[in-house]
């Protein structure tokens, strides 16, 4: 049982990344690839705060009375994840608008049809 | 002072300039700061290569703090050398750049691509000379991010697809070295590289360190195009402009490689990767795969710079092929045709450039006849194509002699016999571009074509020159590469 | 009770997922995806990471979700079923998924002391922070000096995305005022527009100097700063929020931005230290540290106001 509980934190996390990365290979849409790409991230921003919780803990911020802290380096590092998500999902959506001016579609099988005429 | 900052200031000097070119309105200026800064970064790399021949691996602790709790640049030969090879390669395209960016891009863009490339100068270095697993992935992106734009900017609509379909699999590629560099964390309680391999030992038999090495190998593997996960590379590599293609396929590949090379050897260590994990017979079915399959795929592409791009996933094969055999031999071998290539390719894909600037094309069936209009840069072409081929007394031969030699050390004959094919498979590609240039006659509008500014050909002739050089006199430079992959496997024996 | 709020999150954070698979909708994907966002925001709040939470919240479900929404409204809503069936991609999400089921058996539970990171290295940060950095949160003296040049790499990431979007989509200075005949008429989002846009400009700065004590520093004043001018953008026309701060302007602010936190690191070369050593910036090292931790952050929250601005306008530029 401890053993079940002791890991269901990052199992739900395994779902939710691969919920993800399933959008980002399996659909055509150029914006859902994006958003797909979006969730993957975030997931993994969960599994690594997960890894920085402490039962028992609080916030790492030093106050008297207080002993027990939650990790800090993990939200330092998801604290610069989360900006190369937002610098990725930004470039990427930029692509996808220019794509769309230029071959009038963001879906990904119409524009290799088009590809294939040229 | 100076000198004992020069790993930090290798980096932060391509970093500052970056924002200052955006801040410069006239291209020309941006242009200017982006040359100064280029040489700038060779002169530092050439400074130190020679510290650490001298002195051998440097660390440098930022913000003064002790490790792991700060983040360490570490810098041993085989850092050095990949140094050396990002800068010669940014310093000689960035003179070259000029004319091309000025034909091939949109002139609003002009300024913005110099800020680009020197952020991804700054991303490739950061890599390369990092000793931390997280700050690795930051200057991953930086250099990622920055190449997606450089590559998007390309002439046609299809340079933004290519660009597209390289940042989706990109990040994939990065958010799996995030999760592995993630479960390494969650065991060993540190980043820094080095305190992560001490640490490793205690717990290298668990499934996660398995599955965080699984995770990375992968991640690594997308980002230096290994066969099968290399489907970004060709479209993003014909579609850039070819100043990017040449900068790209010369660099960002090849510290790929050396990632991997890092975490291999440095990180996880030679008994874990190779022993327990298996991943050189992995490593060396796939490369042989990639060099049989994206050679013979190069033989059948009209347009050349696609061509080319199939080729560099075979010569990446090669490298990994040295790699899998996981010897000193094998790994400097290895190195040795990392810095060959990306001086071949480097040089290859200039002369494509050339060609496209004054004929407007790069497919081989409007080349006919091209030699007599253009005679030295179809020269440069055929020089660097000698070299891709491993013809004697060129750069390609000394590495794929080192190759064939480490193959049959470890008593892998057919792998000799497989470089022997590949090589011939070389030579029917390039032959192919050679006919068309040189035997076929001329098309009528080929006389309107006028031979490339030497703006573009003497850079050219100076990765051509590199290549020359290097086969007829290769003892410095496999002596470095020798050194690179002692430091290298040695740190694993420890 | 932790427990069990952590469990309904996650599972909210499941279902959320799996409606964004199936949704056809890309604006009802899009706001999905920010309630998703907010929701992992949420969940980091319960997990003690306050500062990731509100660097998620305005982030994830503030500024994504406006470009999301931004290139909905270009591309078309609808989405196209898949040409191909997705058995391949099925194939290799349950692979890459029961890899890292397989990971977690050997990994310490959730929550457990005895874990590898709570340590070696964490547990200094914890101990030395008060005499060496001299801040009460452990999160902005880790990023602003233990790892700081991390955040120099951020800030640089950001940087990057700039420059990349003012590559890809430019900018058009607006002469004519362009806003929807709509928002004209929502006289409450026009009075409430008006009277949040100086609470959010103060709460930002409040947030740029605070970071020190509570959750909050450079990167999660900058995005509040710049949502501060989306918003006045949204109900008050885009030609109207670009006279305030124009193109040019925010091109010189990304880039000074970075400057700032470059020179400081330089700085420290200078004055005979190391990169980045904010100790010999006074003659007290804690005060250094005081000193570089502060000037670091406002040349962080200047970049990423200005980028936020910069990948505003690109995205806006092109609604017509």
């Amino acid at each position: 049982m401890t053993e079940l509980l002791g890991h269901y934190n990052y199992w739900i996390v395994i779902i939710l990344m691969m919920t993800g990365f399933y959008i980002v290979i399996a659909r055509p849409n150029l914006v859902k690839k994006v958003i797909g790409l979006f969730i993957f991230q975030t997931s993994v921003f969960i599994l690594f705060i997960s890894m920085a919780k402490i039962e028992g803990g609080t916030a790492p911020i030093i106050e008297e009375g207080l002993s027990v802290y939650s990790n800090p380096l993990p939200h330092v590092l998801i604290l610069t994840a989360i900006v190369v998500s937002l610098a990725t999902t930004a470039l990427g959506l930029a692509l996808v608008v220019r794509i769309q001016e230029a071959y009038g579609t963001s879906n990904e099988d119409d524009i290799h049809v088009q590809d294939e005429e040229d | 002072m100076l000198l004992s900052n020069l790993p930090a200031l290798q980096v932060v000097i391509p970093l500052v300039s970056a924002p200052v070119c955006l801040l410069l309105r006239n291209p020309r200026h941006a242009w200017a700061c982006a040359l100064i800064i280029s040489w700038l970064v060779l002169a530092m790399a050439l400074l130190l290569l020679q510290q650490v021949y001298t002195l051998g691996t440097i660390s440098y602790a930022i913000g003064a703090w002790a490790t792991p709790w700060g983040i360490e640049y570490r810098i041993d030969m085989a850092g050095a050398l990949m140094i050396l090879i990002i800068a010669t390669v940014g310093a000689v395209t960035m003179p070259y750049a000029w004319r091309n960016i000025q034909h091939e891009l949109h002139r609003k863009h002009t300024g913005v691509y110099y800020t680009c490339y020197l952020l991804c100068l700054t991303g490739l270095l950061g890599i390369v000379v990092t000793g931390d697993a997280f700050n690795l992935f930051v200057f991953l992106e930086i250099s990622s991010l920055s190449s997606y734009v450089l590559i998007s900017l390309g002439p046609s609509r299809r340079a933004l697809t290519a660009a597209y379909q390289y940042l989706v699999m990109g990040t994939i590629g990065a958010t799996f070295i995030l999760i592995g560099i993630g479960l390494l964390y969650m065991m060993t309680g540190t980043l820094n590289m080095q305190d992560i391999s001490q640490r490793l030992p205690e717990v290298a038999d668990t499934r996660t360190i398995r599955v965080a090495f699984a995770f990375v190998t992968v991640g690594v593997s997308i980002k230096l195009a290994l066969f099968p996960l290399h489907i970004w590379l060709p479209n993003a590599y014909t579609y850039a402009p070819s100043v990017v293609s040449a900068f790209m396929a010369a660099t960002a590949t090849k510290v790929g490689v050396y990632v991997l090379l890092r975490f291999f050897f440095t990180l996880f260590g030679l008994q874990f990767s190779f022993n327990a994990m298996h991943v050189g017979e992995i490593l060396m079915l796939l490369a042989v795969a990639a060099i049989l399959i994206a050679s013979l795929v190069a033989i059948f592409q009209d347009n050349v710079k696609r061509m080319l791009a199939y080729s560099s996933v075979a010569q990446i094969g090669y490298i990994i092929l040295g790699i899998s055999l996981a010897t000193t031999a094998g790994v400097s071998a290895g190195m040795l045709h990392l810095f060959n290539h990306a001086m071949i390719k480097g040089a290859l894909f200039m002369a494509m450039g050339c060609i496209f600037l004054r004929l407007g094309s790069v497919e081989i069936h409007n080349m006919h006849g091209l030699a007599r209009q253009m005679p030295w840069t179809m020269a440069a072409f055929v020089a660097g194509g000698l070299s891709l081929i491993g013809v004697p007394l060129t750069a390609g031969f000394i590495s794929k002699w080192y190759l064939v030699n480490a193959a049959l050390t470890d008593g892998y004959w057919p792998l000799a016999v497989l470089i022997l094919v590949s090589s011939l498979l070389a030579l029917i590609y390039i032959w192919r571009v050679v006919e068309a240039a040189y035997f076929h006659l001329p098309g009528a509008d080929m006389h309107k074509v006028r031979e490339a500014p030497a703006s573009m050909l003497i850079p050219t002739w100076l990765l051509i020159g590199v290549n020359l050089y290097v086969g007829l006199d290769a003892g410095l430079i496999t002596n470095i590469a020798q050194q690179g992959a002692a430091s290298l496997l040695g740190q694993a024996l420890q | 009770m932790e427990h069990l709020i952590d469990i309904v999150l996650l599972g909210l954070l499941m279902i959320t997922g799996f409606a964004i698979v199936r949704m056809k909708s890309l604006l009802a994907v899009a706001m999905l995806t920010s309630i998703y966002s907010l929701l992992s925001a949420s969940l980091f709040v319960v997990l003690d990471a306050v500062d990731v939470a509100l660097t998620e919240a305005a982030i994830g479900a503030g500024i994504s979700t406006i470009l999301m929404l931004a290139t909905v409204a270009l591309t078309r809503d609808e989405e196209k079923a898949p040409r191909h069936t997705p058995l391949l991609p099925l194939a290799v999400v349950t692979v890459t998924g029961a890899a890292l089921i397989y990971g977690t058996l050997d990994m310490p539970h959730y929550g457990d002391p005895a874990a590898p990171v709570h340590q070696h290295a964490a547990s200094a940060y914890l101990h030395d922070t008060p005499g060496e950095i001299g801040v009460p949160n452990v999160v902005t003296s880790v990023l602003a000096s233990y790892r700081g040049y991390d955040t120099l790499g951020e800030v640089t990431v950001i940087f990057t995305a700039g420059a990349g979007v003012l590559a890809l989509l430019g900018y058009r200075t607006r002469r004519r005022n362009i806003q929807g005949p709509g928002i004209r008429k929502l006289v409450v989002l026009r009075v409430i527009a008006k009277l949040f846009f100086p609470l959010i400009l103060l709460f930002a700065l409040y947030v740029l100097f605070h970071g020190d004590y509570g959750p909050g520093g450079g990167f999660q004043a900058g995005v509040i700063f710049a949502t501060g001018f989306i918003l006045y953008a949204l109900a008050f026309g885009l030609g109207n929020a670009q006279r305030v701060i124009h193109h040019p302007l925010l091109r010189i602010m990304a880039a000074v931005g970075v400057l700032i936190y470059a020179a400081v690191g330089i700085e420290g070369i200078l004055l005979g230290g190391k990169f980045l050593e904010y100790g010999v910036l006074a003659d007290d090292p804690v005060t250094g540290q005081h000193l570089g931790i502060m000037l670091i952050e406002l040349g962080v929250g200047i970049t990423v106001a200005a980028v936020m601005l910069i990948i505003y306008y690109g995205f806006v530029s092109r609604q017509d």
